[in-house]
């Protein structure tokens, strides 16, 4: 059901490399989880909401105040490569 | 001073009483783990990283000050390394305290190192590491469960009191059940998730896994609380699990759900929940009789919602900011080298199935309908707290598995968390503690659920429980 052709397209969606032999392999066990989800069509759910949040009613808000965190020299040595406060990545195009 | 084995024989609780009482010096309490980690970790290989020189807050004043805690490597402590046991991560360095951390240290608790555990929390082994496997100590052909796998395994084998994981469909509860301890998942919201870093946003929460109830008070009572850094995070006004420990329990309606004795379910792990049901029974529980009905749903619509939400929150490790870079000519290409490298075979999988379910043409029949069905479930058991205060069931089909047995087999893999998973898609509080043991010694949990908020009821119940049982004083002999 999910092919060697859908795999290689989300495999582009999600940005993740993928050989053809990789491809064929996940087609199989991903269809095959596929397979078992198809159980939610047994119900109807027509008339029923979403659950997307448990417990929230409005919207969380606070005010708009700088808090300095003073992070900056820590997040960049995270980064594989940077230059001052840049962080250094090949070309774009 | 010279100290006997009697500390692995002490909740944390009662350790740290010593402490204040001035019977005992915390640095002894520090070394006496910490040297018992060195001698036997190599055996079950919890840990990942182990600190010999913990960070003290001298004005720490929780009745558990002085005491190690061991901390799953997904929650983030500053200046150390955190990697959710995935090579994307390998030589990233927290730069903040998660706010559980911050409480933990605040309170005078010392973070004694990082426990291993499926990476990114994908799984329910601990095989899913990038590093190693983590044994259980009960037997270490068998798995010691997973996510928390390392947390769950460190507990039992008395190498730290206690411990925290995470939870996003049964990652502390059933290690725990595997391991023999207890594992809590709180009400979703009560414990920040700021500084957790994220599998499914709307499933994911910290939890402390311990040997007894007075501990797991005692922690709750540390981490829980509302977090102005995380919007989901939500107010009790006021808390104190430790109000719990109390052992009368009768009156307390607990429900029996039928869907959860079916076929699948081990016949010892059944007996077991057998007399786990009598043992409430004479303490002057009402035992029920309940339905919930759309629990065979539960898995499918876990693995659509969780994959959908991982997809997304897995977007970020792009080797740009932090964590494993593939240096390649064009950015395209780092992306796709870096997340090809950097992911292991489960990583992928979880991402491709959610980004799949969130497509065009796709987005309507799985992931929008999932979220349907999980009104559905959550329905069913605001329908049954309307007749009891807690539902019981077993955390686990099976007792811990072999290592090897399942990891082939992701859909038989994911078919295991059937017990754990409703709590988390439901947002409702659910702990494991040990009930039991099979013929070849192997622990057995059995799981109570409650309504939203209601975390005290099973503190109480379970109190109540390892006050006149003894399996959670067993320690594993390795």
């Amino acid at each position: 059901m999910v092919d060697k052709k859908i795999v290689e397209y989300i495999a582009n969606l999600s940005k993740i490399e993928i050989t053809e032999e990789e491809a064929n392999f996940l087609s199989i066990q991903i269809s095959k989880i596929l397979d078992y989800i198809d159980k939610l069509k047994e119900l109807n759910v027509q008339d029923i909401k979403p659950l997307r949040h448990f417990y929230l009613k409005n919207n969380v808000f606070r005010d708009d105040v700088v808090k300095n965190s003073n992070l900056k020299k820590e997040i960049l040595e995270n980064s594989p490569k940077f230059l001052d406060n840049l962080f250094k990545i090949p070309n774009v195009l | 001073m010279s100290y006997n084995l009697n500390f692995i024989n002490l909740n944390g609780f009662e350790i740290a009483k010593k402490i204040k009482e001035n019977l005992i010096n915390p640095s002894d309490i520090y070394n006496f783990f910490y040297e018992r980690i060195k001698k036997l970790d190599n055996k079950i290989n919890s840990f990942i990283e182990i600190y010999k020189e913990p960070e003290e807050d001298p004005n720490g004043d929780s009745p558990l000050k002085g005491l190690p805690i061991a901390i799953k490597d997904n929650i983030c402590i500053k200046g150390k390394k955190i990697t959710c046991a995935s090579k994307i991560l390998s030589n990233h360095i927290a730069v903040y305290d998660a706010t559980v951390i911050e409480k933990l240290k605040r309170a005078g608790l010392k973070i004694i190192g990082t426990t291993n555990m499926d990476e990114f929390a994908f799984g329910s082994s601990t095989e899913n590491s990038c590093y190693f496997t983590t044994k259980n100590p009960w037997n270490i052909k068998k798995v010691s469960g997973g996510s928390s796998g390392g947390s769950a395994a460190a507990v039992a084998l008395r190498l730290v009191p206690f411990a925290l994981g995470s939870d996003t469909g049964g990652s502390i509860r059933q290690p725990a059940s595997f391991c023999g301890v207890v594992g809590f998942k709180p009400t979703y919201g009560l414990v920040s998730r700021y500084g957790l870093i994220a599998f499914a946003s709307s499933l994911d929460q910290i939890g402390p896994i311990t040997t007894n109830f007075v501990d797991c008070a005692y922690l709750l009572n540390i981490i829980a609380g509302k977090d102005e850094n995380d919007s989901t995070s939500c107010c009790l006004e006021k808390f104190d699990f430790t109000r719990y420990l109390n052992e009368d329990i009768k009156g307390i309606k607990i429900g029996i759900p039928e869907e959860y004795f079916k076929e699948g379910l081990n016949k010892e792990v059944k007996e077991s929940l057998e007399e786990t049901i009598e043992i409430f029974r004479k303490k002057g529980a009402i035992i029920l009789n309940i339905k919930l009905p759309h629990t065979e749903y539960a898995v499918a619509t876990y693995y659509i919602l969780s994959s959908s939400e991982a997809s997304s929150n897995l977007a970020r490790y792009d080797g740009i900011k932090y964590g494993f870079r593939k240096e390649e000519d064009s950015l395209s290409k780092l992306y796709t080298s870096t997340r090809r490298d950097g992911f292991g075979l489960e990583a992928k999988r979880r991402i491709f199935l959610g980004t799949f379910s969130l497509s065009s043409g796709y987005y309507d029949a799985y992931y929008l309908r999932a979220l349907k069905v999980r009104t559905l479930i959550r329905r069913d058991f605001e329908n049954a707290f309307e007749e009891v205060d807690a539902i019981l069931t077993p955390t686990s089909p099976t007792p811990a598995f072999d290592i090897g047995e399942k990891i082939n087999d992701p859909l038989s893999m994911y078919l295991s968390d059937i017990y754990t998973i409703p709590a988390n898609l439901a947002g409702l509080p659910a702990v494991s503690f040990p009930c039991g043991f099979t013929k070849d010694n192997l622990p057995i949990g059995a799981q109570l659920i409650a309504k939203e908020f209601c975390d005290g009821i099973l503190i109480h119940l379970g109190f109540s429980y390892q006050f006149n049982t003894d399996y959670h004083k067993k320690i594993p002999e390795l």
